[in-house]
């Protein structure tokens, strides 16, 4: 049943800095509400104040220079499938935009919200793993950045403190030579909520491979790059053996497990084929 | 308690409510414009989509304070003294079966509209991704749009 109105409380806040004093007091961010509504609608929202911070001029807009590409918290999945130079140079985030949910919901959900919901089945984070992306979380105290792959600690547990929001994410656009790939596997192409996804980027020169991240989403408690199948392949030639070799070792990278969406042993041997698939597409 | 205003299909309009209340219930229960509907409440059907500030969204899914001060354009807003052309063609090519959907895939269909002027068949699956029909008749749904005109 749909929460109680009464047990909420929503404000807005006008400043960056207000907005940071109610956060000290113990006010939750809203931004999007594409994740917080449903839990809202299901009776599961925790009750208390939550802080509409969807107008915060400060953690707006997608910022471009030569050595680095700045999205404030609050861009939209919209924006980001719209952004020709973003999309150009980091193409795994535009194409997992276009997959979260459909229109309706990618004018509405954030970046900062995506992450900041750490939602093991999330779309953005595979991505921005292997972009290696920095986060900037800010607080009454200042900014302070982390590798964003030491932000998700866990099923649901992240780095962010009560008093902080996310500022930005950032990343460097140094991946021109790449091969980029992104595969989300779901019940249907729209709306549907991965049972395993992956992004991956490689470089290779006659056939071999002379750097490769991969990452998956959804099989775990939180998105995980594949350092065994990535120093596996690393160096190597890309043949059937050892594309083989690869899917045997990603079970040391993933663990899935059986949920409502899928079964450990589909999710894997799903993620096996679809490192095939980007395999194969690199050579 | 709160006070809202909305400029809702071209008109001021001012509310007291709460500011978490689903935009959704302020359009259907607060102003009586029914035409918006209830599905899932959850952002998975699209019968509840309305543009805010010309943007298609779920209104299931926005609380009412976030609204405050933002243009809203609902069914009711799509045709002034007769249909609009989007509507004449759901009516004429079947578009509209039992109607439940049928006020977010105008919506829906308005918001592509207004993006693109020459949609493909693939746009328009695209775009009404998040508009779920359950009587199943996509096929006459994306044909009114394509026969639409180029017209919003």
């Amino acid at each position: 049943m749909r929460g109680y109105l009464p047990d909420y409380t929503f404000e807005s806040a006008n400043s960056l800095k207000e907005a940071l004093s109610f956060c000290e007091a113990g006010a939750k961010a809203f931004a999007g509400g594409t994740d917080l509504m449903v839990l809202f609608e299901a009776g599961l929202l925790a009750p208390g104040k939550y802080l509409d911070i969807s107008r915060l001029k400060e953690l707006k807009g997608i910022k471009n220079s030569k050595t680095q590409v700045t999205l404030g918290a609050l861009t939209t999945y919209s924006q980001i499938r719209n952004h020709l130079i973003l999309t150009k140079q980091f193409p795994i985030l535009g194409l997992a935009s276009r997959e979260v949910g459909a229109l309706a919901i990618q004018n509405r959900g954030t970046i900062g919200g995506n992450i900041a919901n750490a939602s093991p089945a999330a779309d953005f984070p595979p991505g921005l793993l292997v972009y290696d992306a920095k986060i900037q979380l800010i607080s009454t105290e200042g900014i302070r950045t982390l590798d964003y792959s030491r932000f998700h600690l866990g099923y649901k547990k992240t780095e962010l403190r009560q008093d902080e929001l996310v500022l930005s994410v950032s990343l460097k656009p140094e991946f021109q030579k790449y091969h980029h790939f992104w595969r989300k596997v779901g019940n249907r192409r729209a709306q549907a909520i991965s049972k395993t996804m992956m992004a991956g980027i490689a470089k290779t020169t006659k056939k071999t491979i002379q750097d490769i991240r991969i990452a998956f989403g959804s099989v775990g408690p939180t998105a995980a790059r594949c350092y065994h199948v990535e120093s596996f392949l690393k160096g190597k030639a890309i043949n059937t053996q050892n594309i083989q070799e690869a899917k045997q070792l990603l079970s040391k990278d993933i663990h899935p497990i059986d949920d409502i969406r899928s079964t450990g042993k589909y999710r894997l041997r799903v993620s096996q084929n679809v490192l095939e698939e980007f395999l194969c597409g690199i050579g | 308690m709160k006070k809202i205003t909305l400029t809702v299909n071209g008109k001021k309009v001012s509310v007291q409510v709460h500011p978490f209340a689903r935009l959704l219930d302020v359009i259907r229960e607060g102003l009586e414009l029914t035409g918006t509907k209830e599905g899932c409440g959850e952002g998975e059907c699209g019968a509840c989509s309305v543009l805010l500030d010309g943007e298609l969204v779920n209104s299931c899914l926005v609380p009412v304070l976030q609204a405050n001060g933002k243009a809203i354009l609902t069914v009711e807003g799509l045709s002034k003294k007769s249909l609009c052309p989007l509507q004449k063609s759901f009516m004429k090519c079947g578009g509209a079966q039992c109607g439940i959907c049928t006020p977010g895939m105008l919506i829906a269909s308005q918001a592509l509209k207004k993006k693109k002027k020459r949609l493909s068949p693939k746009d328009i699956r695209e775009g009404l991704a998040g508009n779920l029909c359950r009587c199943t008749g996509y096929s006459q749904i994306i044909e009114s749009i394509q026969k639409s005109g180029d017209r919003t």
